[in-house]
């Protein structure tokens, strides 16, 4: 099932097309990784899909309803891009604030505050103002108001920027999280290494257009490169492997393919082992997302 | 939208505007004490002389012409009150992207709007309430003189006062701060003209200046709901040839009332759609 769809979404500011043409589709419960260079117009779509900014063209679904349904809203948490609250608050206040906005009140309120404030570590801060809160306090103070509802979808438009590593491997975690519970994460960031362990599927965004689409989960577009290195390599043994891949370069006992699918790998070590080859390495290597990012980024022009 | 307004209202009170307001106004409301104390000391010690009939007329003259003079300020006071006070509040927020969080949530964009007008109508409200009641009661208790018609002239006022309220938060859904304090102030300053041109007008017998006053007070009503206050609480005494700021050579007509209170809630049904409409 979908929890959001959209068809043709375009916004025009002016004379400067922000997004061009966004169609896609995220099913329920999976974490989607939104990502492009700066501009590419990733921030401008969150707020088309949470009724902030009116789409130019195009018609999009969020939860079922049109974006900006306040039923729908009901069961959405956002974290912006430029997370700045009313500072006067105090921690506590502030997430009570917007619970009440969530029409949540009394015990449960409560209770929701100190857990989520358990969760991203700021505990002892809740009841100092926001505007003594670093940088990273506050990104994390906003985590907590994002799932204060338990949403169905929670916006995330880079919530690890400004983050020390540790600070990271919270978010991570509660990301990781809210996944288990069912909710699905919609996560917009520039740092790819993270996408790649928390994400089930990413979108390549480039000038408002949507140039790529991987799935994570699935090994066979991930698995490409292979490193093998054997005792004795003679030219039967590379006529053989270039059955199983392609690309075969050899180097001394050192051999380099390319294979499509990780199905191969099993079969190809049997296949070694019964020519009576001496394996001492073999692996696969993953091309990293940033690796593909600067790929799709570079080469097709949009 | 109760709880935009509740947190509209402890916003003032936490960021010490509203103490600053109110420490301003008990300072205002005491210097004026002392002063109506004064000069009544010194009316009772010369009003021996004159005979009574005249020395009442003229001494209801003077305090007139004194709470007048305080209502006058707190006129000013609640002008900048009512423009400053939300001047940012939708403008402020907008650019610095804290909107954003509070426009996802399940509340319509109306009721931001609606949520901080009416926590800022409260501020305001009672403010000016007790701003010219204490004029008002100081003069009567100090000065043991009762201002004419002061229950009609007050609402008046705190219509006026809403009206500033309502032209600052609309313009806040399109201006930056900055803009949007120029542009009340700016609105203002055009019916003050009005107003005087009006007046002149009156006096030498000038239709054209007139209707410059008049439409300027239709593009602006603020001023001349002063102007109808002032009006309402004149002395009998006081002649059509006298000129002050306090008094009006022309009377504003009443329906004024009715084209204010229409302009004031139009401004925020226009407000209301502009900001429905937006990107945030
Ligand atoms: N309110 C606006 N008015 C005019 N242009 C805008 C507005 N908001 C965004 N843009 C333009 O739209 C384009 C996309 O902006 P957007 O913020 O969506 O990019 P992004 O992908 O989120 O970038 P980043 O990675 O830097 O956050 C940019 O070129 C930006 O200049
Ligand atoms: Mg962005």
């Amino acid at each position: 099932m979908f929890v959001i769809e959209t068809s043709h979404l375009q916004k025009q500011f002016g004379n400067k097309l922000a997004v061009a043409d966004l169609t896609l589709n995220v099913r329920e419960g999976e974490v989607f990784g939104f990502l492009g260079p700066n501009g590419a117009g990733k921030s401008t779509s969150i707020k088309m899909l949470l009724g902030l900014v009116t789409p130019t063209a195009g018609s999009s679904l969020v939860l079922g309803a049109p974006p900006g349904n306040v039923q729908a809203r009901a069961k959405i948490g956002f974290l912006p891009e430029h997370f700045r609250f009313h500072d006067w608050l105090t921690g506590r206040e502030f997430l009570h604030f917007h619970g009440r906005l969530y029409g949540m009140s009394g015990a449960a309120l409560k209770q929701r505050i100190e857990v989520l404030l358990e969760r991203v570590a700021l505990v002892e801060a809740g009841d100092r103002k926001l505007q003594q809160y670093s940088k990273g306090m506050l990104q994390r103070i906003g985590l907590a108001m994002a799932l204060l509802n338990h949403p169905k979808i929670v916006f995330l438009d880079e919530p690890t920027s400004g983050l020390d590593p540790l600070g990271r491997l919270l978010v991570r975690d509660i990301i990781a999280d809210v996944r288990n519970e069912g909710t699905t994460v919609f996560l917009n960031s520039h740092l790819l290494s993270e996408i790649e362990v928390t994400c089930n599927r990413v979108v390549f965004l480039k000038q408002g257009n949507v140039v790529r689409e991987i799935d994570l989960t699935a090994n066979n577009v991930y698995v490409n490169e292979l490193e093998i290195k054997l005792g004795q390599v003679d030219d039967a043994i590379l006529r053989g492997l270039a059955e199983f891949g392609h690309q075969v370069q050899a180097q001394g006992n050192r051999i380099r393919m390319n294979i499509r699918d990780e199905a191969t790998l099993p079969q190809l070590a049997r296949w070694l082992v019964g020519q009576g080859c001496e394996i001492y390495h073999l692996a696969a290597h993953h091309p990293s997302l940033e690796q593909l990012f600067v790929e799709t980024m570079n080469t097709k022009e949009g | 939208m109760f709880t935009i307004a509740h947190l509209t209202f402890h916003e003032a009170r936490r960021k010490r505007v509203l103490l600053a307001a109110v420490v301003l106004g008990a300072i205002f409301l005491s210097i004026f004490s002392a002063g109506i104390y004064f000069i009544n000391d010194a009316v009772a010690r010369e009003g021996v002389r004159p005979p009574s009939a005249v020395r009442d007329q003229s001494t209801r003259m003077v305090y007139n012409f004194l709470a007048m003079a305080g209502l006058y300020a707190v006129n000013f006071l609640l002008v900048m009150m009512a423009t400053l006070l939300p001047v940012d509040t939708l403008s402020g927020e907008i650019s610095s992207g804290a909107i954003q969080s509070l426009i996802v949530k399940p509340v319509r964009r109306s009721q931001i709007v609606l949520g901080k007008w009416l926590g800022f109508a409260f501020i305001l409200l009672i403010y000016a309430t007790c701003m010219i009641g204490g004029v008002a009661v100081i003069v009567a208790f100090v000065g043991n003189y009762t201002l004419p018609n002061i229950h009609i002239a007050l609402p008046i006022m705190l219509l006026e006062t809403l009206l500033l309220l309502t032209l600052s938060i609309a313009g806040g859904t399109r201006f930056t701060t900055l803009t949007n304090g120029v542009f009340v102030f700016g609105m203002f300053g055009l019916a003050f003209i009005g107003g005087w041109v009006e007046q002149v007008g009156g006096l030498l017998g000038n239709q054209a200046a007139q209707n410059i006053g008049i439409i300027t007070s239709l593009i602006m009503p603020s001023e001349s709901l002063w102007r109808l206050a002032a009006y309402y609480m004149q002395p009998d005494g006081l002649g059509v040839l006298s000129l002050t700021p306090f008094s009006s050579s022309v009377a504003p007509s009443p329906s004024m009332l009715i084209w204010a209170a229409g302009y004031t809630i139009a401004i925020l049904l226009l407000a209301i759609r502009h900001f429905s409409q937006r990107d945030l």
